[in-house]
């Protein structure tokens, strides 16, 4: 009985959902058109995720040594900071590495290779590059330096940098703040379209519902072929957006690459098509559901 | 048996639709209710159907207030009770098979009962050969014959027609009269609210004629004279 009814549940929906072939269409284009915003928004997240991180990891402090400065002394220094809790990276450069680096640098300046020649001795200094695990633990990195107060040390450009690096920091927080509220903003108004569009739907068979209701329907025999419309839009949509977003990833990808080398659009796709695919389904089956379900009580009252 | 206690229905001091309504119909019987536009015939039928609640009075089924049914029950009273209506409240999308056959699938009925007893009703109604037709490719007196192989086919105690004829031409209509007689000679209550005088006076059966809600005669084999007022118009 329980079996009899659920088959006819499920294929009145089917067929409802196969003989209003246009309507379910224009159904799926629209839920399409919300995973389609949804899923840019995960894609969006990445890629600010990974020009944030790039930036972050650009900033670092340097800390330069006096040229008699031994390399034991330097390195243990090094190794302080290499157990400090915030630090994420140290590296470092010997005078004569800096020298060669400076040297590649500017190897076509006829007048800076001439000054270095005539100078006869290495000018540059020793250093240390360090970089921390978030930017706003640079100014614990450098209040731990004053507070050893290393005689080697000549100077650390964070002084002179702190202000841009603290600015840095409080804006890269409020770019990833703002940018979640507003993925949120979009990602709800996304998804009131797509339920508006179903509660269209069932407002033109509002009619039927009554008349379902009259012939004496109960409430879930009658919500049930609408939940089971209801879910194939948002299984056909999810479809639809998933493989959308193949060709589409697989276009946009050198673009984004050219912007920031480091993000690889198509590759983080198909990296992720399981999680991804799965939130659109997800999403889109849970939407058409519900909105169905909402949708078609209004109705019932008859 | 179908009682209606003392019924009003009043939307407010300038509607009223039923005013102390009091009427006892046996099994069995085929009953015409007649009167004007307004008249509350309507009303009484959808009383009966819970479509509406009446403001005052009780309205018995078998013995049975059907006025204190929960809503999520409704449909306990209405698979008893099978519905025509003058705009024929088919399905669309459904055809005319399908239309038949949902009223036996919510009604929870087996697959093979009903394999066998659909086909039946559409030949009842003469219908046989158009099953698969959609109700836009009938016309109207025809799906006003599927509306009645619908309301017959749970095998209910009454049938509600309300104005039945009101969208067919004379010839129609009398094939649809024909039916609901043949569904009463099968031991089926049938109430039939209707306008159409010709209709009445043909039947020679028991009609009770309402005005401005109340009931105004109630006739064993009534004739129905609608106001030489009302014919001008």
């Amino acid at each position: 009985m329980a079996l009899t009814t659920l088959k006819r549940v499920l294929s009145a929906g089917y067929v409802s959902f196969r003989r209003n072939a246009w309507l379910s269409l224009a159904t799926i284009m629209v839920m399409a058109l919300a995973l389609f915003v949804i899923g840019n928004l995960i894609f969006l997240g990445a890629f600010a995720n990974t020009v944030l991180a790039q930036l972050e990891s650009r900033i670092d402090v340097s800390i330069y040594f006096q040229p008699n400065a031994s390399e034991r002394d330097i390195f243990s220094v090094k190794h302080d900071l290499e157990s400090h809790a915030d630090v994420a990276d140290v590296a470092y450069t010997s005078r004569d590495a800096a020298l060669a680096a400076f040297r590649d640098r500017h190897k076509d300046n006829q007048l800076i290779t001439g000054a270095l020649a005539e100078l006869g001795d290495n000018p540059l200094e020793a250093s240390i590059n360090v970089k921390a695990k978030d930017s706003s633990r640079f100014a614990a990195i450098s209040s731990f330096l004053e507070q050893k107060n290393y005689s080697i040390v000549d100077k650390i450009n964070f002084s002179e940098n702190e202000r841009v690096v603290e600015r840095l920091g409080s804006i890269l927080t409020a770019v990833r703040a703002s940018g979640a509220v507003l993925a949120l903003v979009l990602a709800v108004i996304a998804m009131l379209v797509a339920f508006n569009t179903l509660r269209l739907v069932i407002y033109t068979m509002r009619e039927e519902i009554g008349i379902m209701r009259l012939v004496g329907g109960t409430g879930w025999f009658i919500r049930g072929p609408f939940l089971v419309s209801g879910a194939l839009y948002g299984f056909f949509a999810a479809l639809v957006t998933t493989v959308i977003f193949f060709p589409l990833t697989w276009y946009a990808s050198p673009k984004l690459a050219f912007l920031v080398p480091e993000f690889n659009l198509f590759s983080y796709f198909l990296l992720h098509l399981v999680e991804f695919s799965l939130i659109m389904f997800t999403f889109g089956i849970t939407l058409g559901i519900l909105s169905s379900f909402i949708a078609v009580r209004r109705y019932l009252h008859v | 048996m179908i009682f209606f206690d003392n019924v009003s229905k009043i939307y407010n001091s300038h509607s009223v639709a039923l005013r102390d309504v009091t009427l006892r119909i046996e099994p069995k019987e085929f009953v015409s209710i007649v009167g004007t536009s307004g008249a509350g015939k309507t009303t009484l039928l959808r009383l009966l159907l819970r479509e509406e609640e009446p403001t005052s009075g009780r309205i018995l089924l078998d013995g049975f207030d059907i006025t204190d049914v929960r809503r999520r029950d409704l449909h306990r009273i209405r698979r008893r009770i099978g519905t025509v209506f003058q705009d024929y409240k088919l399905l669309p999308m459904k055809t005319a098979y399908e239309n038949v056959a949902f009223a036996m699938e919510v009604a929870g009925r087996a697959p093979e009962e009903i394999a066998e007893d659909v086909p039946q009703a559409i030949q009842l109604v003469g219908l046989t050969g158009k099953e698969n037709n959609f109700p836009h490719q009938l016309s109207g007196g025809e799906k006003q014959r599927i509306a009645i192989a619908r309301a017959l086919i749970n095998r209910p105690d009454v049938l509600l027609a309300d104005e039945p004829s009101g969208n067919l031409d004379p010839v129609n209509t009398a094939e649809i009269v024909k039916l609901l007689l043949k569904v009463n000679g099968l031991g089926t209550t049938v109430l039939l609210a209707t306008h159409d005088s010709k209709v009445i006076n043909d039947l020679g059966r028991r009609v009770i004629t309402f005005d401005a809600g109340r009931i105004v005669s109630d006739e064993e084999h009534g004739t129905y004279m609608p106001d030489v007022g009302e014919e001008k118009i």
